[in-house]
């Protein structure tokens, strides 16, 4: 077997066993890196102060603590909607409806967080479940309207966003609105809601280890338990997974079901860890970064949070870049559209695979 | 029943009439585009893309050259551009069209406040620029015409645009070559390649077109609908195309009822907003209602199909 193995991945052999384990993640890591040369390059076409803007584009999030603290708690969101992501994606299903789970699960954890008094420590745990068990039932919509009207999941999944987006809005504002204020805001949240902070005077809120515990258990759940095995063999040959007598619709189901939840706990999370009121004036949208984060980790929990890492740090440092200097912080849909295109495509991905299957062919025809 | 009274009052009214055509033709021209795709067995979802480059360079050139037909052809060939890059990414790096097209919006959607911001300083609306608008056009004979000249005339040329190509997509799709190949490619790629059809070729040809009405329909979206750029002014008509596509069931024709039930929703939304009905409610309407056409839609056809399957056992045993 040890023949083949030449150059480069020899190399790396050397550190790693198994190297169909190994490739995904140098792609995932040449892909990142590629899509941040691009954003790079961007800026320095459109900065009238080039070194700068780059230099706090890279190195911004770490030259501040408030900064590095951000990057934490920007990991939090993102993570959510990876794993939200991931379980569905196993399944071969590339729904949105994150954004209409996560902002509902907001929606719903400022209800509860208002209108609900609870003792400490257990409001919050409560909103959460209720925010889930919303989230899960809109999560699972698009999987329906596929399974029994094959609607497109992805394309039922943006109009639903629009449709719970109006619908969120319209509950803040005709049940939950502070009147006194003159912007859109709800009234403030009870006392007892809030998350406690991990560091005072910083905003890492108990989320971090709330979505740090998740992954541990989406990862458990699609690698060691019979559902998670069920939903990768439903992705892998839905067929075949039909013909081996369990009822494949009622895993989509779950699996939608699942990652709902983890959106509308997300959403929960949100709310009781960083804000005082239900004060977002837009759907924050991280449906998107779900998607990268996703195809950047391959569907495996266990890299869910090295992704999200890279992407709340791109995030961090956009946004640091952006506010002392003259570049727009949208820039960074560049870098993030870039890596879904690149990992996308499977010429670039396979790219490895298939020069070795024609080294290999053309060895055997010597021989 | 008072609900009822206002209701038949606006079906009624000219007025009501005329918006829907306004709002119908953006829709009508993406789902022309999004059909001819989707017969040539390639999905398009980067149409909201498409809309969105379209209307800000359109607006930027127009404003530029001074000269509003400049700014039209900049527009459409953004929109084709960004077709292109799904075919060259989908037909020759073997990419899912789905995913390329999720990313060339997400790009789009900020790339276009990136440029506006670049350009002007300004994130949200493009009015420091002085863009031009397309030309409107009022139909001699029509005009004088009770109630129908309230509706037909007057509109901007881009509508009467839209229910032109209406004529051209059907034309393409049932009387030409072209057309025959996107139907053969779309139903049978490996057949059609064996009839020596060049399928990629095909496929980019179908994104063109989709590309180049999309272009048109972006354009009069900042050139027409409205006289400015405005940040995400294309609010998912691209993915509403797509979702339209499958209630047109494939026809240029039954593209103008597709598109018609988002318009008619979409228009009936502002009058809504004169009784006192929350306006966030209003605006989910149209995409709940392209929703609920889009799965009866489904349903009626998967019943067809059954049906007819049930036939042909019939027949066989």
């Amino acid at each position: 077997m040890a023949d083949h193995r030449r150059g480069f991945f020899r190399t790396l052999g050397m550190f790693f066993t198994d190297r169909d384990r190994l490739e995904p993640a140098v792609i995932s890591v040449l892909a990142g890196a590629f899509s941040l040369l691009a954003g790079v390059l961007l800026i320095a076409v459109a900065s009238k102060n080039p070194g700068e803007s780059i230099w706090n584009f890279l190195v911004g999030p770490v030259l501040r603590t408030y900064n590095l603290y951000y990057v934490m708690v920007m990991m939090v969101p993102i993570t959510f909607a990876g794993l939200a992501l991931c379980i569905v994606y196993q399944a071969r299903y590339l729904t949105l409806i994150i954004d209409s789970t996560f902002y509902m699960g907001a929606v719903t954890a400022a209800a509860v967080g208002i209108l609900w008094p609870l003792p400490p420590g257990l409001h919050p745990v409560v909103a959460m479940v209720v925010s889930g068990t919303v989230g899960g039932l809109i999560g699972m919509i698009p999987a329906v309207l596929k399974l029994k009207w094959r609607a497109n999941e992805l394309v039922s999944s943006i109009m639903l966003n629009y449709v719970f987006y109006f619908l969120g809005s319209c509950v803040i504002i005709y049940f939950l609105r502070d009147r006194n204020q003159t912007i859109l805001a709800s009234l403030p949240f009870l006392e007892s809601f809030h998350l406690a902070k991990l560091i005072p005077n910083t905003q890492l809120h108990a989320g971090f280890l709330i979505a740090a515990a998740l992954v541990v258990a989406v990862a458990v759940y699609l690698y060691r338990t019979k559902w998670g095995y069920q939903i990768r063999m439903v992705g892998a040959n839905p067929r075949f997974a039909a013909y081996t007598g369990f009822s494949v619709a009622g895993v989509v189901l779950g699996a939608h079901f699942v990652s709902g939840f983890i959106g509308g706990v997300g959403g929960a999370v949100e709310m009781s860890g960083m804000y005082k009121a239900f004060i977002w004036q837009m759907d924050p949208s991280y449906a998107w970064d779900g998607v990268i984060v996703a195809m950047l980790a391959r569907r495996n929990p266990k890299f869910v949070p090295v992704s999200a890492l890279f992407l709340a740090y791109i995030r961090v440092g956009a946004d640091f870049m952006s506010r002392r200097g003259d570049v727009a912080f949208e820039f960074i849909t560049l870098v993030q559209g870039m890596i879904i295109l690149i990992l996308a495509s499977d010429t670039i991905v396979n790219y490895f695979r298939t020069k070795r299957a024609q080294a290999q062919a053309l060895r055997q025809e010597k021989a | 029943m008072e609900f009822l009274d206002f209701l038949a009052g606006v079906l009624a009214s000219p007025n009501y009439w005329f918006i829907v055509l306004r709002s119908t033709a953006p829709i009508l021209l993406v789902t022309l585009g999004a059909v001819v795709c989707e017969k040539a067995g390639i999905s398009n979802l980067s149409l909201e893309g498409s809309l969105l480059w379209a209307a800000l360079v359109g607006v930027v050139v127009s404003a530029w050259t001074q000269n509003v037909w400049l700014g039209l052809a900049a527009g459409i060939l953004a929109s084709t551009l960004v077709a292109w890059t799904l075919g060259l990414f989908a037909l020759r790096l073997d990419a899912n069209p789905v995913l390329v097209g999720v990313a060339l919006n997400l790009v789009s959607t900020g790339g276009t406040v990136f440029v506006l911001h670049a350009l002007t300083g300004d994130k949200g609306i493009s009015s420091s620029l002085d863009s031009k608008v397309l030309p409107f056009w009022t139909i001699p004979g029509v005009k004088d015409v009770p109630w129908v000249g309230q509706v037909f005339s007057g509109q901007n040329l881009v509508v009467y645009l839209s229910l032109v190509a209406v004529v051209v997509i059907g034309i393409l799709l049932n009387k030409t070559v072209l057309g025959r190949r996107i139907t053969a490619v779309g139903a049978n790629p490996e057949a059609a390649r064996s009839m020596g059809i060049d399928v990629a070729l095909t496929k980019f040809l179908a994104l063109t077109v989709s590309g180049l009405l999309a272009g048109l329909a972006g354009c009069f979206l900042s050139m027409g609908y409205t006289s400015n750029f405005t940040s995400g002014l294309s609010a998912g008509r691209g993915y509403v195309a797509n979702a339209a596509q499958v209630v047109a069931g494939g026809t240029a024709v039954g593209s103008i009822f597709a598109s018609l039930l988002f318009g008619m929703t979409d228009a009936l939304a502002t009058f809504l907003q004169n009784i006192g009905l929350p306006p966030e409610l209003i605006q989910a309407l149209p995409y709940a209602v392209t929703i609920v056409g889009f799965i009866v839609v489904t349903l009626l056809r998967d019943r067809r199909e059954l049906a007819r399957k049930r036939a042909l056992t019939r027949v066989a045993s």
